[in-house]
C-alpha cells in the first residue's frame, strides 16, 4: 500500500517541466558509491486489511489488558471520556503543527492558552508553558533553569522522587556539570535533617516530589523553609491529579511545578505519549524552556492567541536558548484540556476524594492480613506501600493468576525494599477488584 | 467568514458539568480522617463547568479555525507534513496498546515488545546502521541523545580535550542548542557557493578539539552534500564522530543510507518521515541508531529478544542513563511502525523518489518570479527567495506568506535557513498530487504579480481568516498567557 497520488502520466508530464529525463537523474548528486543497492530487508508492504489484521494479533498478544491493574508509579489508570478519543480524532488538531502561522491555528494556540490557564489554576503558579516530553524530563530541565538562574551547580534530588525521573535528572545534569546528590528518605518521606545537612549557598535547586513515589505526602513546608535559607530554587514534582483535592504548591512556596500529566485523558499506552506539565513564578518566566501562547489583538481590535516569548526558544537563540525542546506534547496536551473540561470544577476533587477513599479502604484492609503491613505513616493520596512477608515481585507473579497485576515491586529501583509493594487504586478501582486482591493476598500469608 | 469561539471558561456555568463517575462504593470515611486539614485545598481550582454539549461544540468549532494536512496542502519545509494514514489511527487506537501499564511483567506486553524490536530493526535497517533506541520523545530529544553519546564515547576513551562540536550555518536551530546542552561548544561552518559544507572551512576547523559534525543531508535548503565522503574523511580523520540530522530523511529511504555514508550516530523524526500525524505541534518520536562501537553508551532500556521471548534490556554500564521515564512514544511507533509494513520497502523508495519529483516540479514552475539561490535539483525540499519581488516592490516573504492564507495554503517555512535571505522553504511531499502542486504554483505566482500590482493588498494579508495579523510585539511586551476571571 502507498499513498502516491501521482499517475505514470503525471510523472512524465512533470519531469519534462523540469527537464530531465528521469527521476533518478535527481539524485544524480548522491556519489554513486553512496547509492544503495538492492532492496531494504523489511517485510514487503501489505495492503489496508493485512496491516489491520497483523496490528490486532500484535494487540491482542497483549495480554495486559485482560488484568485488574494496581500498578501507578507515575502512570495511572483513570478513566478516559470519550469526548477526549473524540476532540483528538479531529484532524483539524492532530494533522496541524505548531502553530506558527497564528491566523490559520487559533484552534491549536486557544486551546493551549486553555491549557496553560488550568494549569495555574491547579498549581496556582503564575504561568505555564504548552507542555515538555514528560513529567522526568521537565524535571530535568527544571534543574538546568536553576543552575542557570542562581549560577550554581549543586542540585539536592530526594529519593523519594520518581526513580526515572531522578535518572533522567542526572543523565541531563551530568553534561551540564551540574553535581546531582540524592537525599535520603526516612520513614518513607525525604528526610530533612539529612536535607539540611547537604543545603547551602552552592546549591542550585531541591527536587521532591508530592505525593512522593512511595505514595507519601512529604513535610514540604518543612523543606520549603530550609530552600528559603539556602536562596536555592524548590522544584516540586506533582501528581497534577492529586491537586483537586490537595493545596496548590504555590502555598508552600514551589518555584518551579513539574509532574506527569497522563493521568488528565491520556492512556497507560505502555509509557507514552503522555506530558511534562511545567509552571512557574513570573521570576523564572524568561528561563522557561518550550512553548508558550499568549493573547493579543489583530488590527481590528480582534482577540487572537499567538506563540510569545519566542526569543527564549531554539530557532531564533540557538545555542543560547534556554532549551532544544522543539516539537513538544501538544495533542496531549489538548488530551488534559479535554479532559479537565470534562471532570470540570466540581469533578476534579470528586475523583481526588474518591481516590483517597478507595485508597484507604484498600491500605485498611491489607493491614488487616497477618505479615502484611502499611509501610510507612505518613498521609498518602492515591497509593501506598504495603510491607509483604516474601519479595513483592513473587507477590506479584502469584496474583496473576487471579488475573490481577497486584502493584509494582519497589526491590526494582530501592534495593533495600525488595519486600515492599507499591500499590495505586483510581476512580476506576471498584471494592470487589480491591476485595479479590485482597483475597489473593490473604492466600499468600 | 469563521467567527471566534469563546473561551471554554466563558462559557461555564456555575452548577453545569458534563463528568459522570462511578458512585464510590467503599464505606466513605471523613476527610479530615484520612488527610491532615492543612493538606486539603481551601479554595476550589477553578476549571471550567460546562454539559457536554458545550464542550463538544467548543472544541468542534475551535478546530474549524485551524489548518491541517487533512484540510489542505501544507507545504512546511522541514517538517515533512505527509499525509497521515487512518489505518494507523485506527491501529494506534486499539485497547492492547492502550491498556498497558508500562510496570506491566513483560509477559503480559510481548505484543508491544515485539512492535518495539521490529520497529529498532527496520529503523536500523532503513538507517544502515546496528542498534537503536526508541526513547527519544522527539528530533531535538533524540539530537541531544546523540550528543551524550558521542561524549560518553569520547570520555570512555579519556579523551576530555574534544569540547566542541561543528556545525554548519544552515543547520536548524535544535542542532546548536542540543550541543549547548549536551555541553559543548558550538563552532559554526560557513556553506560553500553550491550550498555544501566549505570543505576548506571544515578542514580548519576540525582538529582534536571536537567532538564530532552535526550534519543534515540532504541538508537544510535540500540539497545533498555532494562532498560527503569528503567531509566524512576530515571528520573522522581528526578522531570525530558524525552525527546525522535525520530530519530530511524523506529524501533517501531505499536511495541512500547515513550508514553508508560514514555517520556513526543519527535520529530519525519519525513524525516526519514515517507519516504519524504532527499532533498541533507533538507528540513526536525521535529514535537514534548508532554504529556497533556506539552500543554500549545507548540509554535504557533497548528491547532485545531471549530465546524466543522480548524483554527490556537495562543491563548497560556504559549507558548515558535516561532521556525519559519508560520507553519512548509508544503509540507514535506503533503508527510509525504501521506506515513502514504499509509500504515496505519499494513504498519507501517510491514515497521518496516522489517527494524529491514533486519538490523539483514546484520549483521549475515558479522560477520565473522566484529565485533560487544555489541552481541545483533538490532534494525533498527547496529554499527559494523572493528577492526580486521584495526590491521591487517592497513586499515580504512574511507577506507572501500571509497572502498564501487566503487561498487555503498553509504557507513555506519562513526566514529559515538563516543563510538565505527572505527564505521560503517548500516541502511538497509525496502524498500530493500534480494538481495541489499546480494550485500552489499558478497561487504563488499570482500572488508575486499581486505584490507588483498592487502590493498592499499583499501587505495587509491575509484577508479572510478568522484574525488578521496579529501583534506579535504586543502580545510579549504585555504578556497575558492565561486567563484571569473578570472582577
Ligand atoms: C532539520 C531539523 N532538525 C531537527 C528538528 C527537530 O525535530 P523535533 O521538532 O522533532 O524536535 C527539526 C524540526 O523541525 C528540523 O526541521
Amino acid at each position: 500500500m502507498n499513498f502516491l497520488p501521482n499517475t505514470d502520466k503525471d510523472r512524465e508530464d512533470m519531469l519534462k517541466v523540469i527537464g530531465v529525463g528521469s527521476i533518478e537523474e535527481l539524485f544524480s548528486d548522491v556519489p554513486s558509491s553512496l547509492r544503495f543497492q538492492g532492496g531494504l530487508n523489511i517485510p514487503p508492504g501489505l495492503s489496508e486489511y493485512e496491516l489491520a489484521k497483523h496490528m490486532a494479533g500484535l494487540a491482542s498478544t497483549n495480554t495486559a489488558q485482560d488484568f485488574v491493574n494496581f500498578i501507578g508509579a507515575g502512570s495511572y489508570d483513570h478513566y478516559i471520556p470519550s469526548v477526549v478519543r473524540h476532540v483528538l480524532g479531529r484532524s483539524e488538531f492532530y494533522t496541524a503543527y505548531t502553530p506558527y502561522q497564528a491566523e490559520i491555528s487559533q484552534a491549536v494556540l486557544q486551546s493551549i492558552y486553555e491549557y496553560q490557564t488550568m494549569i495555574c489554576e491547579l498549581t496556582g503558579m503564575e504561568a505555564a508553558n504548552a507542555s515538555m516530553y514528560d513529567g522526568a524530563s521537565a524535571a530535568a530541565e527544571s534543574v538546568t533553569i536553576a543552575s542557570g538562574l542562581t549560577r550554581r551547580k549543586r542540585a539536592l534530588v530526594s529519593k523519594s522522587v520518581h526513580p526515572e525521573a531522578r535518572t533522567v535528572i542526572s543523565t541531563y545534569a551530568e553534561a551540564q556539570d551540574i553535581q546531582v546528590e540524592e537525599i535520603d528518605y526516612k520513614n518513607g518521606v525525604t528526610d530533612v535533617g539529612c536535607l539540611a545537612g547537604r543545603l547551602g549557598n552552592d546549591v542550585a535547586c531541591v527536587v521532591v516530589q508530592q505525593p512522593n513515589f512511595f505514595g507519601l505526602l512529604e513535610p514540604v513546608d518543612e523543606i520549603s523553609a530550609r530552600v528559603r535559607e539556602a536562596g536555592a530554587t524548590y522544584i516540586v514534582s506533582v501528581n497534577p491529579m492529586s491537586l483537586g483535592l490537595l493545596r496548590p504548591p504555590v502555598e508552600y512556596g514551589a518555584d518551579i511545578v513539574v509532574g506527569e500529566g497522563q493521568v488528565f485523558g491520556n492512556p497507560m499506552a505502555f509509557g507514552g505519549p503522555y506530558l511534562g506539565v511545567m509552571a512557574v513564578n513570573k521570576k523564572y518566566l524568561r528561563r522557561m524552556p518550550g512553548r508558550l501562547v499568549g493573547m493579543t489583538t489583530d488590527g481590528q481590535g480582534r482577540r487572537g492567541f499567538v506563540l510569545t516569548l519566542q526569543t527564549r526558544e531554539q530557532h531564533i537563540r540557538r545555542e543560547r536558548a534556554t532549551s532544544n525542546i522543539c516539537s513538544n506534547q501538544a495533542l496531549n496536551a489538548l488530551a488534559a484540556t479535554v479532559y479537565l473540561s470534562w471532570v470540570g470544577k466540581k469533578g476534579i476533587r470528586e475523583v481526588g476524594e474518591q481516590c483517597v477513599q478507595k485508597a484507604a479502604y484498600l491500605a485498611g484492609k491489607i493491614s488487616g492480613i497477618k505479615g502484611f503491613s502499611i509501610a510507612w505513616e505518613a498521609p498518602f493520596f492515591n497509593e501506598f506501600t504495603v510491607k509483604c512477608p516474601v519479595d513483592a515481585g513473587k507477590v506479584v507473579d502469584a496474583l496473576l493468576e487471579k488475573g490481577i497485576i497486584a502493584g509494582y515491586p519497589l526491590g526494582r529501583s530501592y534495593p533495600e525494599l525488595k519486600d515492599h509493594l507499591l500499590i495505586a487504586v483510581t476512580e476506576k478501582r471498584t471494592r470487589q477488584e480491591m476485595d479479590d486482591l485482597v483475597a489473593g493476598l490473604e492466600g499468600l500469608a | 467568514m469563521r467567527s471566534p469561539e469563546p473561551l471554554i471558561f466563558e462559557i461555564s456555568k456555575p452548577g453545569r458539568k458534563a463528568y459522570s463517575l462511578p458512585a464510590l462504593d467503599v464505606p466513605a470515611k471523613s476527610l479530615e480522617d484520612l488527610l491532615p486539614a492543612s493538606e486539603i485545598r481551601s479554595e476550589p481550582a477553578d476549571l471550567p463547568e460546562v454539559s457536554e454539549v458545550d464542550l463538544v461544540r467548543h472544541f468542534t468549532r475551535l478546530s474549524q479555525l485551524n489548518h491541517g494536512v487533512d484540510i489542505g496542502f501544507y507545504p512546511l519545509g522541514s517538517c515533512t507534513m505527509k499525509y497521515n494514514p487512518k489505518i494507523n489511527e485506527e491501529v494506534a487506537n486499539l485497547p492492547g496498546f492502550n491498556c498497558i501499564h508500562p510496570y506491566v511483567p513483560e509477559e503480559l506486553a510481548q505484543g508491544a515488545l515485539q512492535l518495539m524490536y521490529e520497529f529498532q530493526d527496520y529503523l536500523a535497517e532503513i538507517a544502515g546502521m546496528d542498534h537503536v533506541s526508541l526513547q527519544p520523545a522527539a528530533g531535538a530529544h533524540g539530537e541531544l541523545t546523540g550528543i551524550l553519546i558521542i561524549r560518553a564515547y569520547h570520555r570512555s576513551r579519556n579523551d576530555l580535550k574534544r569540547t566542541k562540536i561543528l556545525i554548519p550555518d544552515a543547520a536548524h536551530g535544535t542542532n546548536p542548542a542540543s550541543a549547548a546542552l549536551g555541553g559543548f561548544t558550538v563552532v559554526e561552518v560557513p556553506s560553500d557557493s553550491r550550498g555544501g559544507v566549505d570543505i576548506e572551512a571544515l578542514e580548519e576547523a576540525m582538529d582534536e578539539t571536537v567532538a564530532g559534525l552535526m550534519l543534515t543531508n540532504p541538508n537544510t535548503l535540500g540539497l545533498f552534500d555532494e562532498n560527503i565522503e569528503r567531509i566524512e574523511k576530515i571528520v573522522h580523520g581528526k578522531g570525530g564522530l558524525l552525527y546525522y540530522d535525520g530530519a530530511n530523511a524523506n529524501a533517501i529511504l531505499g536511495i541512500s543510507r547515513p550508514g553508508d555514508m560514514g555517520f556513526d550516530v543519527l535520529h530519525f523524526n519519525v513524525h516526519k518521515t514515517f507519516g504519524t500525524p504532527h499532533g498541533g505541534g507533538g507528540p513526536g518520536s525521535g529514535p537514534v541508531a548508532v554504529k556497533a562501537f556506539l552500543e554500549p553508551f545507548l540509554p535504557v532500556p533497548t528491547v532485545v529478544l531471549d530465546n524466543g521471548k522480548y524483554r527490556l534490556d537495562y543491563d548497560k554500564p556504559q549507558t548515558i542513563g535516561q532521556m525519559k521515564s519508560f520507553y519512548g512514544n509508544f503509540l507514535v511507533m506503533v503508527k510509525g511502525y504501521a506506515y513502514i509494513r504499509s509500504l515496505g520497502p519499494d513504498g519507501l523508495r517510491e514515497a521518496s523518489r516522489n517527494a524529491v519529483l514533486n519538490a523539483n516540479y514546484i520549483l521549475r514552475r515558479i522560477l520565473e518570479y522566484y529565485d533560487l539561490p544555489y541552481d541545483r535539483h533538490c532534494k525533498h525540499e527547496f529554499v527559494v527567495s523572493p528577492s526580486r519581488i521584495k526590491r521591487n516592490t517592497g513586499v515580504r516573504t512574511l507577506d507572501i506568506s500571509k497572502r498564501l492564507l487566503d487561498y487555503g495554503v498553509h504557507p513555506p517555512t519562513n526566514y529559515f535557513p538563516m543563510i538565505v535571505d527572505e527564505a521560503l522553504m517548500v516541502e511538497p511531499t509525496e502524498t500530493e498530487s500534480k494538481e495541489t502542486l499546480d494550485y500552489f504554483a499558478d497561487v504563488l505566482i499570482a500572488i508575486a504579480k499581486e505584490a507588483y500590482e498592487n502590493p498592499e493588498s499583499v501587505k495587509s494579508a491575509p484577508h479572510t481568516t478568522v484574525v488578521g495579523r496579529l501583534d506579535e510585539a504586543g502580545a510579549a511586551r504585555n504578556l497575558n498567557v492565561r486567563w484571569e476571571r473578570p472582577e
